[in-house]
């Protein structure tokens, strides 16, 4: 795709021309494209609200039935949102497609941070940190937890990306191993409390959240969406962003504070999902054949959506297996990478 | 890859300078280790000087305490091979996803026959860790690589992806809760006639000190080890067959091990330098004193109950590791 590119690119390079797109027909294609992605979207998650669905739109008792099917969509939507958006964004802010943030242990934070609370402050106080103050609190803690890991490794001297990726996923490691031990020691009651709390899925998503998920997703997003020129500058790379008089490590770290909240939110709202924003990102760059984050923005959320409502549909009213959606994502995903891996040959 | 100690290797004549296994040090080390063995055999809730003890004596203490020690050879020596073999210090069985794949292999080994045999699952995690060490050994062949630290990232991925597959067959024969079991590995359930396939780990253990010589200069590439005048592949497949041995055996026994394999052989190469073969006896000693010191804390933590000591070790290993990482950026730097 790249060498196609930079063919064409050299090839018109007396044009001068500076479009997001090598040519008329290829953004063509992009507008009927992702107009497709987001009727089909649309399409399963009608589907997902109306299938099967035994009581008829007229009758009065409709939207208490929905309301279920509702909020899993609605948490769809905030994940697909917020992984999406994420991935694509550390994509290019560490200059790396292969690698996604969830590796860097936000779902081992996530379940420490729980454990850790019925751990040292008992039952009582687990079940206090409920509802939206404890939903803050843990969002904090997370943030914190990345800007600390983002600082401390990328400046300095010897700041490295790999370096902060590879300590990331050990301390993911380690971290889950210290929940389990803390586990270990918790007696059955609480464990049985604990286990409930860090089961999260899209059905499970606590609606009391949202009041903060959504308006915080919303200004993130839109943060990232906004300052998409500055992601295409930051995708050329560290020497040409200083030398155009841009303060490359203020810039990264800045993304990397928004796809950081993003994925405290998801995980916060729908556990783990490892391998989903990479799938998303890797079909997004191939669906939309351009370096301009203000059009594989809106790709990548399309598709992001229409990957967990038609999967859910799917495997909800085709299939009838219900549990193994995530599972099944992540299988896909996984195997993206390493197909991606193989065929690029280098990393 | 430490290109500092790399390269003091090929500078200097081994031959010259070959350094002594057994100096006073290995003796002392080896005393604290015997201490520490016979501290395991008497830790436990149940009183063996009460009637009856001597028998509980030989029923769990001795083969738990044993199967410690070789499972904690096991784990390091095979973690220093494959350290040797692809010459980056960050790889070993869990960062490689072997142990995730041996998982798989037991899941599916169940999966075919529910009430599968210690002897079928072990087949089981032995041939799918060599699957696996081979398909990761494949994408380093494969995958050209800017930074030695990409290689554990690869491998724990791969690892991620063996683990969906084994979760997703575990659903689908409800197994998940025995999957899980399984991943903590603990030494608990060791009693006698339930661990005596980890003694196959002692021949392991003599075919690598055979080989060492030769697996190190596997790890220098294909060129140079032909040019050497090694068989090259054939030397791969025997380190990449003893890996999976070892590990698929711990895997069935035990269960998984994390970091063991990394902390171990770095530790020893830190105050040793790497000449493998005089550094073997300290590996397999150095892990066996680790794992049986993490199997008592893990006893008597929350006695009468026990903890993992998987748990343990992938606390203190991920801690370990990092400042191993830590101490490589800062040695990276001043080289350069």
């Amino acid at each position: 795709m790249a060498q196609m590119q930079s063919e064409v690119l050299s090839y018109s390079a007396p044009m001068r021309s500076t479009h997001s797109f090598t040519d008329k027909k290829h953004m063509h294609r992009y507008y009927i494209l992702l107009g497709t992605l987001v009727l089909l979207g649309i399409l399963s998650a009608l589907g997902l609200l109306l299938y099967n669905n035994p009581v008829p739109v007229t009758s009065p008792s409709f939207i208490p039935v929905t309301r279920r099917r509702m909020i899993s969509v609605v948490t769809m939507f905030i994940a697909a949102v917020c992984q999406s958006l994420a991935t694509v964004s550390f994509q290019t802010a560490t200059n790396n497609r292969i690698i996604t943030p969830s590796l860097l242990g936000f779902e081992a934070l996530y379940s420490a941070i729980h454990t850790s609370t019925i751990f040292f402050f008992g039952l009582q106080s687990l079940l206090e940190f409920k509802g939206v103050n404890a939903f803050i609190i843990q969002m904090i803690i997370m943030v914190g937890f990345s800007l600390i890991l983002y600082g401390w490794l990328l400046s300095g001297k010897y700041g490295n990306m790999q370096l902060m990726l590879l300590v990331g996923v050990v301390l993911g490691t380690g971290l889950k191993s210290l929940s389990a031990f803390m586990r270990r020691l918790l007696n059955p009651s609480e464990f049985d409390i604990l286990q409930a709390r860090l089961f999260g899925s899209v059905n499970n998503a606590d609606v009391d959240n949202f009041v903060v998920a959504i308006p915080l997703m919303l200004i993130t997003a839109s943060l990232l969406i906004i300052n998409s020129k500055k992601l295409n500058l930051l995708s050329l790379g560290r020497e040409v962003c200083i030398n155009l008089g841009f303060n490359h490590r203020r810039g990264t770290i800045f993304i990397l504070f928004l796809v950081s909240i993003l994925m405290s939110i998801s995980t916060a709202l729908v556990g783990p999902l490892t391998f989903y924003g990479f799938l998303v990102a890797t079909l997004s760059y191939q669906l939309a054949p351009t370096y301009d984050h203000r059009y594989i923005f809106p790709m990548s959320l399309a598709l992001g959506f229409l990957i967990l409502t038609s999967s859910y549909f799917i495997m909800y009213h085709v299939f009838n297996a219900q549990g193994v959606v995530s599972i099944i994502i992540e299988l896909f995903g996984g195997m993206a990478f390493m197909a991606l891996i193989l065929r690029k040959g280098s990393l | 890859m430490l290109g500092k100690s790399k390269g003091a290797e090929i500078s200097q004549p081994l031959i010259s300078k070959k350094r002594k296994t057994f100096t006073g040090g290995f003796i002392i080390a080896l005393i604290s280790v015997a201490a520490l063995a016979v501290l395991s055999l008497f830790t436990g809730v149940y009183d063996i000087g009460q009637e009856g003890g001597l028998e509980m004596f030989f029923i769990t203490r001795i083969p738990r305490t044993l199967s410690l020690m070789l499972t904690g050879a096991a784990m390091s020596i095979s973690g220093l091979v494959m350290q040797l073999m692809t010459q980056n210090r960050f790889v070993e069985p869990t960062t490689t996803g072997t142990i995730e794949w041996a998982g798989l292999g037991i899941v599916c080994v169940y999966a075919a026959f529910p009430r599968a045999s210690l002897m079928m699952r072990t087949t089981g995690a032995i041939l799918f860790s060599f699957v696996g060490t081979m398909v990761f050994f494949l994408f380093l062949r494969k995958v050209k690589l800017k930074s030695s630290l990409v290689v554990p990232i690869i491998g724990i991925m791969l690892g991620a992806i063996v683990s969906a597959i084994s979760t997703f067959v575990g659903l689908m024969f409800d197994m998940t809760q025995s999957l899980e079991t399984w991943f903590a590995g603990s030494f608990a359930p060791v009693e006698r006639g339930r661990y005596e396939y980890l003694f196959v780990i002692l021949i392991i253990t003599l075919i690598v000190y055979i080989l060492a010589d030769r697996l190190t200069v596997a790890g220098l590439g294909e060129d140079i080890a032909t040019n050497l005048g090694l068989n090259y592949s054939k030397i791969v497949l025997i380190g990449t067959a003893l890996i999976s041995l070892a590990v698929g055996i711990v895997a069935s026994v035990i269960g998984n091990l994390p970091f063991l394999g990394l902390i171990v052989p770095n530790i020893v190469s830190m105050f040793r330098g790497d000449d493998v073969k005089s550094n073997l006896p300290w590996v397999s000693l150095f892990g066996m004193g680790i794992i049986i010191l993490c199997d008592i804390i893990s006893r008597t933590i929350i006695m009468p109950f026990e903890v993992p000591v998987s748990l343990i070790l992938g606390t203190c290993g991920a801690a370990v590791f990092i400042l191993l990482i830590m101490r490589q950026r800062r040695n990276g730097a001043n080289a350069k």
